[in-house]
């Protein structure tokens, strides 16, 4: 393959959003020994850039941290320190209306599509919503819906149907399409293809790709499936226990993971080749997740690393760049 | 397939469920012999797990058995009342799902569900039965299991869980385990955990497994032969390396080509299998998977039978026009 796709230097795209040592820290509603309140800490210094027009894809396991990232970044879970801005602008610093137009392009996808639609507006209703609220014309509203239905795969037909009379996989493109109502920069979008079956799965990701193409729109892409992953993001955040661990371009994390991590994350994904899936040198970890509430005091992920030394457990390494444009946290690589 | 019944631990011929008048499982026929993994495969409708609830007996409601046999050991058990079947679950046939955490009692010390197997069914004292479940959590790769033993589902991880309900699945040693999507739920590192500890577990006891899984990777994982459904049909049979080299029905092959691989170029956009899997009450005449496949002709109006597929050894397909699959993609 042609490293045509390197960018040595930093992507000269301006930045749509920039997160900047975000931590979220819950109450875990116990106290310790000597009464003080202890903290989960679901997200404990995150920082990273989604430029225009780019997919970052944010991985791991569960309670690493992902999703608390993109619900902070939503508003729907509670800073604790840190920044995120959207186009230059502090979230936090916005008033009433510069709110308002940073939520029209801001857009966000969930999981499970029966529970993100309304089961009692035929679907050409809930596209038209976002419309409505932002008082579109109704005639225009009523063009746009047919537009999006096409632009999402349905046959504009369908807008009077309801949700439950539509597959798992054209519930998602609805809520694509009112996703995209109003033309959006960023769409966040978190395990959007993970409830779907994988004949379904395939059709969602090749319209997600084509409309990252087509509109220039940017992801960030939550997913625990880093094959579906490989297939849409041009860059990769691995987080591990609340902190990045490493996260570089796609092609080169994916290639050459540095990370013992991100190698034992690659290595457990099962390959579907029996061959190639039996011959494969695997990283098996040891052990479970720490618990957030009591994380090691040095790298986060000492307990379980293969390769660990002392001082792994005391210091906490920071992220590292090398010549790919990768950063990665650890001392050993 | 072994033909010596003596060989085959589970047989299931000709099974039908019914749901009201739509048949949702149509005349499956797997079997498994002793010491196998057969994984089914397929998507959500295809009748997968139900096919496995039939034979733990476990089908309720207006979901029932219309036709076939189900055979453990070549004895008829589908038609064995509730008492009889629960006597030879937990004894003969064990079962794990999905979600090892709503499996589990919260009331009852992870110990004591393990041990419950036991002297439930008089195999032991209460005290034997216990630390006789102690050394099983050891088995299953769970540190500290004498400490684990006293604690609750609640207090331990999803990977932990699964490795409980796998310890007291297998504490009786069964002839058959029936593991219905048992790594779905969990992360893939505890996934890869979990799949190396039943491949090691069949190797020691010579349990049968019947593995349902919707994940190719996993089969690939795990699989002896595998079983792949659709629309209630098991449309393709056949060896592991085989099935996975040379599918032989447009639909295996269609879905391997289909699920996003780490191994792909990055961005390249998917094939996808047209439509979407058809409602229950709307399957297609004929070959289930016609409306889909782009092989389809007229002949395809008519069923076609699971039959040895040529060029496969021991492979079976349904399909009218399996020797022009390889042509596809």
């Amino acid at each position: 393959m042609s490293d045509g796709q390197r960018e040595p230097e930093p992507s000269p795209r301006p930045v749509l959003l920039q997160v900047d040592a975000l931590k979220v820290h819950f109450p875990s509603g116990r106290k310790s020994l000597f009464g003080a309140d202890q903290v989960v800490k679901a997200v404990d210094g995150v920082s990273f850039l989604v430029h225009e027009g780019e997919a970052v894809a944010i991985v791991g396991e569960s309670g690493c941290g992902k999703s608390t990232t993109g619900n902070a970044i939503l508003g729907l879970a509670p800073v604790t320190e840190g920044q995120v801005s959207f186009r230059g602008r502090d979230i936090a610093d916005l008033g009433p209306d510069e709110r308002a137009s940073m939520w029209r392009n801001l857009q966000v996808i969930f999981q499970d599509p029966v529970a993100a639609l309304n089961p009692k507006r035929t679907i050409g209703q809930s596209i038209a919503e976002p419309l409505a609220i932002n008082k579109v014309p109704r005639t225009q509203q009523n063009e746009r819906v047919a537009t999006l239905l096409d632009l999402v795969g349905l046959n504009p037909g369908q807008r009077d149907r309801f949700p439950n009379e539509l597959s798992g996989g054209q519930r998602q493109r609805v809520v694509i399409a009112r996703a995209l109502a109003l033309e959006p920069d960023l769409i966040i979008c978190d395990e959007p293809v993970s409830a779907l079956d994988v004949s379904i799965q395939s059709q969602i990701l090749n319209l997600l790709m084509k409309l990252q193409r087509d509109l220039g729109l940017a992801y960030l892409f939550i997913s625990h499936d880093l094959s579906v992953v490989r297939h849409i993001a041009d860059r990769v955040i691995v987080m591990y226990l609340g902190h990045i661990v490493e996260q570089g371009p796609a092609d080169v994390l994916f290639r050459a993971p540095r990370h013992p991590y991100t190698e034992a994350l690659l290595s457990a994904i099962p390959l579907p080749d029996p061959i190639l899936e039996r011959a494969k040198k695997r990283v098996l970890l040891e052990g479970d997740l720490p618990s957030p509430v009591n994380p090691p005091k040095g790298c986060p992920f000492v307990t379980r690393c293969p390769i660990r030394e002392a001082r792994c457990a005391d210091e906490k390494p920071g992220l590292q760049q090398d010549e790919h444009g990768r950063e990665a946290a650890c001392f050993l690589r | 397939m072994a033909d010596a019944s003596a060989d085959v631990t589970l047989r299931i011929s000709g099974l039908k469920v019914s749901v009201g008048s739509s048949r949702v499982v149509d005349g499956v026929n797997i079997d498994i012999g002793k010491g196998e993994i057969v994984a089914l495969v397929g998507e959500s409708g295809s009748g997968k797990s139900l096919t496995a609830l039939s034979a733990m007996g476990l089908l309720s409601g207006r979901v029932v058995q219309s036709g076939g046999d189900i055979l453990l050991n070549g004895e008829r058990i589908d038609p064995l009342d509730e008492q009889e079947m629960s006597r030879l679950r937990g004894t003969r046939i064990s079962m794990i799902f999905q979600e090892p955490i709503a499996s589990l009692n919260p009331l009852l010390s992870v110990g004591e569900q393990v041990a419950e197997s036991l002297f439930v069914h008089g195999r032991a004292g209460r005290r034997e039965a216990w630390s006789q479940a102690v050394q099983m959590l050891a088995d299953v790769g769970i540190p500290e299991p004498e400490k684990r033993a006293r604690q609750f589902a609640w207090e331990l991880s999803g990977g932990m869980c699964q490795r409980v309900m796998i310890a007291s699945a297998l504490i009786a040693e069964p002839d058959l385990l029936i593991a219905d999507e048992p790594t779905t739920a969990l992360d893939v590192t505890v996934q890869a955990q979990i799949l190396d500890l039943m491949r090691r577990l069949r190797d020691k006891t010579g349990t049968s497994i019947l593995f349902i899984t919707h994940d190719m990777g996993v089969v690939a994982s795990i699989a002896d032969r595998v079983c792949v459904m659709y629309g209630g049909r098991v449309v393709e049979q056949a060896e592991v390396h085989q099935l996975f080299q040379a599918p032989k029905h447009p639909y295996t092959k269609l879905l391997l080509t289909t699920i996003p691989k780490i191994s792909d170029t990055p961005k390249a956009e998917l094939y996808s299998i047209k439509g979407t899997v058809p409602d229950i009450n709307a399957f297609p005449k004929g070959c289930r998977f016609r409306t889909r496949c782009p092989l389809a002709d007229d002949v395809c109006l008519l069923p076609p039978e699971l039959e040895a597929a040529t060029g496969a050894q021991g492979g079976l397909v349904a399909c009218w026009h399996s020797d022009m699959t390889e042509t596809l993609q």
